[in-house]
């Protein structure tokens, strides 16, 4: 078994300090998640009808949730201009990074936010963080500014009983999202760099190999040690 | 009822190396559409996306923000901008249109691509009774279907860069082992294999290779200003 982040979605139950981070949804986390754990196990709050106010102000990233929530269900403005206040510079410099121009990655960054508001109703809690579904759209809009090739997306398979993406669903994967991006601070440099390279400059490894000088073997190695790292810090 | 009794057992899902290519939208056209079919049967690669997805995510969350060339006042002006925008554009009706995909070996996205299942591929022969259907995609490598009758070897077809192969109906064996429905052989330029399909049922294959000039193809006039170094 080699599939180097697919331990991120493994639920750390036995941890009675950390909360359960039961990454489920139709994408395929549901392979690997065991039953739902006791209602003891968990918080205290009742996490299905997550109506305690600790549930979904406990994290940045429940807070772009509600937002999104909101942009979804009530066409709310304002919690459109707060995700566009955090998220609109963020897919600009991921752009930027990438080697757009600063003119370019700002028309870019109105694209998805737009694409976000349209596409809205698309948006299940339970299957990605907002920051993942920014960063899908704004991969999505470079494909297509830079390469103008298609990216086909895998079928919509459906998940038996279970289908329906409940409140735990949702608070689970917010609370997977903040270890992940805490276990990214803790990478070193070198290894961060390379993953950087990866997403944001658009390249394969030979392409990191032939910018950066770095044999491929290396980099390949410095990217599987990253992953390892990342794992390693979510179990 | 679990995901494992509805998509078959993979024994040889993708490269992680692969799979975070397709992820970060670097591959050809050709290598997706293999992979975006693979991961409508493979759960385990599919759960490797959605990860690379998340990391994807947690690494946007963490640039910089204050970065922005524009500063505070673009940054208003922008959401202004966007704002005026929402009001022209009407709202995308609320329900994902369902997709109609005939029942078939084909997972929905080759179906996407080739118009329909198998009755809608047309096969050229290529020899001992082998046939294959090249498929239109974008530059940088090529994707066709192949069609091994049971028991028969696929000839030699001498491929310049790394050749993805996923099985759709059937299974074939070589050196590297067996590959049923949803797996993936991935052979290097250097390897020899002859695929042989298994006596009983004719195999059919999607298989993706790079064109020989792969990294200088993929590099049309518009994406070199991009990787500026």
């Amino acid at each position: 078994m080699n599939r180097m982040l697919t331990a991120i979605a493994l639920p750390d139950f036995e941890d009675a300090s950390a909360p359960a981070p039961a990454y489920s949804g139709r994408g395929g986390w549901r392979a690997f998640r065991p039953a739902r754990p006791a209602a003891s196990d968990g918080p205290v709050i009742d996490r299905r009808n997550g109506t305690d106010r600790r549930v979904t102000t406990s994290s940045p990233e429940a807070d772009w949730t509600e937002a999104l929530l909101r942009v979804r269900d009530h066409r709310d403005r304002a919690a459109f201009a707060v995700l566009f206040r955090h998220f609109a510079p963020r897919v600009k410099a991921f752009l930027i990074k990438s080697g757009s121009d600063a003119a370019l990655a700002e028309e870019c960054a109105q694209d998805v936010m737009t694409t976000l508001w349209n596409k809205a109703h698309l948006y299940d809690p339970a299957r990605a963080s907002v920051a993942t579904w920014v960063f899908t759209i704004a991969r999505n809009r470079r494909i297509d500014i830079l390469r103008r090739t298609r990216r086909p997306e895998p079928e919509d398979l459906p998940w038996g009983p279970e289908h329906e993406p409940d409140q735990a669903d949702a608070l689970a994967l917010q609370q997977d999202s903040a270890r992940l991006a805490a276990a990214l601070r803790n990478l070193p440099d070198k290894q961060r760099a390379l993953i950087e390279q990866a997403y944001f400059a658009d390249r394969s490894h030979s392409e990191i190999a032939a910018a950066t000088g770095l044999p491929l073997g290396t980099i390949k190695s410095r990217i599987r040690l990253a992953l390892d790292r990342l794992r390693h810090d979510l179990t | 009822m679990t995901p494992s009794s509805m998509t078959p057992t993979i024994r040889h899902p993708l490269p992680d190396d692969l799979l975070l290519a397709y992820t970060t939208g670097s591959l050809p056209e050709a290598f997706n559409l293999l992979i975006a079919t693979h991961l409508s049967l493979c759960d385990e690669s599919r759960a490797t996306v959605a990860a690379f997805d998340a990391l994807g995510g947690a690494l946007l969350d963490s640039l910089d923000a204050d970065a922005d060339p524009d500063g505070e006042a673009g940054l208003e002006a922008g959401l202004q901008a966007v704002l005026r925008r929402l009001d022209r554009t009407p709202p995308e009706p609320p329900v994902r249109p369902a997709r109609r995909h005939a029942p078939g070996i084909f997972p929905a996205p080759l179906q996407d691509h080739v118009g329909g299942d198998l009755a809608a591929v047309r096969w050229r022969p290529v020899g001992m009774g082998v046939r294959q259907a090249i498929l239109k995609t974008g530059p940088g490598a090529r994707a066709r279907l192949l069609y091994i009758p049971a028991g028969a070897a696929v000839p030699d077809h001498g491929h310049h860069g790394r050749e993805l192969t996923l099985v759709l109906q059937g299974a074939f064996s070589d050196a590297g082992g067996r590959f049923a429905r949803g797996d993936v052989e991935v052979a290097d330029p250097e390897v020899e294999h002859t695929p042989t399909a298994e006596p009983g049922e004719d195999c059919i294959c999607l298989a993706a290779t790079d064109a020989p000039l792969r990294f200088r193809g993929l590099l049309p006039r518009l994406v070199q200003p991009f990787l500026k170094i």
